[in-house]
């Protein structure tokens, strides 16, 4: 059975129908990327998945848990699915170290040196051990978001969301992230990605999904899709963003 | 007829700063604690709790402060509970300082980013840890140079409390003017006592207020 399984999801904002039956099914370890314009429904897609927007028809399965968006079930969801944000989201009154310790002390109930060894050896994965005492602001926009990545990590979960997140940083400090993902992809996690690094895509996904006005519009294998695209709508993507 | 040397207006004046002080304590405590409590029934984002703190700000930022003076101190007596001057002041004082206390607490709340819930959500924080570990510091942090600006406010609206007849600066004021007839030196000199009061604390807010919006 699949990790991430979605069946027929609608979602509509008032109405607005941003969602018009998706139907995906992700595998342990696969890497996804979804791919569209803006206003696709990419980002709503990713966000019902761990239960931040609530959907309205269908149904949504993440390992074995029924995903509602019910503050009870967005809390067990969340240890198995980690998220990463287009704008950080660390905590700037926290220093690094304890950004990436909140959760495994509060939410797992880790003692303080068990969490503090799991943020040290998850700050060392991102290559950021030595900035445990420093505060978010004095870090740059590549090093923030490596951060937000050491503060799901810290979480184990099975599957990992990116939503746009290194759409906010310089062009030079995108690499620094992307390699970050590219180790996690190496080691088996599964990254379900919105993005528009085209080249991340083809080089480490296993899957690119290109989503047109709240569907599937296209999806498969990323060297095969990304340079023989068979719609219109993709085609017209590409020769927009390559 | 007795005769008021300027000493003794004063020794009288600062006799009177006292219980200015004290009604301002008494009020600005008893405000920031219904404030509190008025703030946790907006967080919970039920809606009817929302309507009630709504009502409740409509109405004490909607009227004057004198107005709820003189129903507190009047209108309670009138319906058969005696309440002294004392009471009726705190009493209107905290619904003052509370119906302006919380919305200047929700806007410091506003402020925040979304992404903090959500960032705190996605790790599997509840409502109360979110507020407890990254809203209300961060909030308190914002919230603490509005809120000692706000406190002046309160030490001048204390000065209505001598019309339903407690005996604080102003009264002692109107009564020394009463006696010696000069009301420009009694009178500048409550002035100058209120302003002794109040010019640290807005000094303070600024100092708190710089100090905040430079470092986390």
């Amino acid at each position: 059975m699949s990790l991430v399984d979605l069946h027929q999801v609608h979602k509509y904002y008032g109405d607005f129908h941003v969602l018009k039956g998706i139907d995906l099914s992700i595998n342990a370890g696969e890497v996804i990327s979804i791919i569209g314009k803006s206003g696709s429904g990419k980002s709503t897609l990713l966000r019902c998945i761990n239960g931040l927007e609530a959907y309205q028809k269908g149904g949504i399965v993440v390992d074995g848990n029924e995903v509602t968006s019910e503050d009870v079930q967005v809390r067990r969801l969340a240890l198995s699915v980690g998220m990463i944000f287009q704008n950080f989201n660390l905590f700037p009154h926290k220093t690094v170290g304890e950004n990436v310790m909140l959760a495994p002390t509060i939410v797992l109930k880790k003692s303080k040196a068990e969490a503090e060894k799991i943020a040290r050896n998850m700050l060392e994965k991102v290559g950021l051990a030595e900035k445990f005492d420093n505060y978010p602001d004095t870090l740059s926009g590549g090093q923030q978001q490596r951060v937000a990545i050491a503060r799901a990590l810290a979480m184990s979960p099975k599957v990992l969301l990116c939503d746009e997140i290194t759409s906010a940083l310089d062009p030079e400090l995108v690499g620094e992230v992307l390699k970050v993902l590219e180790t996690l992809a190496e080691e088996g996690i599964t990254l379900i990605l919105v993005t528009h690094e085209m080249n991340f895509a083809r080089e480490v996904g296993n899957r690119v999904v290109f989503m047109h006005q709240g569907k599937v519009w296209e999806e498969g294998d990323p060297k095969v899709l990304l340079t023989n695209p068979q719609t219109d709508e993709l085609k017209q993507f590409l020769g927009a963003v390559l | 007829m007795i005769e008021f040397s300027n000493l003794d207006i004063i020794r009288n004046l600062l006799f009177a700063t006292q219980w200015t002080i004290l009604l301002s304590l008494a009020a600005f405590i008893g405000g920031t604690s219904v404030a509190l409590a008025l703030t946790a029934m907006r967080l919970t984002g039920n809606s009817a709790m929302n309507m009630v703190v709504r009502v409740y700000v409509e109405i004490f930022q909607g009227t004057p402060l004198l107005m709820q003076m003189f129903i507190c101190f009047f209108g309670l007596s009138i319906l058969g509970y005696e309440i002294s001057a004392w009471s009726a002041a705190i009493l209107s004082l905290t619904f003052f300082t509370s119906a302006f206390l919380v919305e200047i607490w929700r806007g410091c709340i506003d402020t925040l980013p979304k992404g903090q819930w959500e960032a705190s959500r996605c790790l599997g924080l509840g409502f109360l840890q979110t507020l407890r570990h990254i809203i209300l510091p961060q909030a308190i942090r914002v919230a603490t140079a509005p809120t000692v600006g706000f406190s002046v406010q309160v030490i001048k609206g204390t000065a209505l409390a001598s019309i339903i007849g407690f005996v604080e600066l102003t009264k002692v004021g109107t009564m020394l003017n009463n006696a010696t007839f000069e009301p420009f030196k009694v009178f500048s000199l409550v002035a100058i006592i209120y302003f002794l009061l109040c010019y640290p604390l807005s000094w303070y807010s600024k100092v708190l207020e710089k100090k905040f919006n430079v470092s986390r």
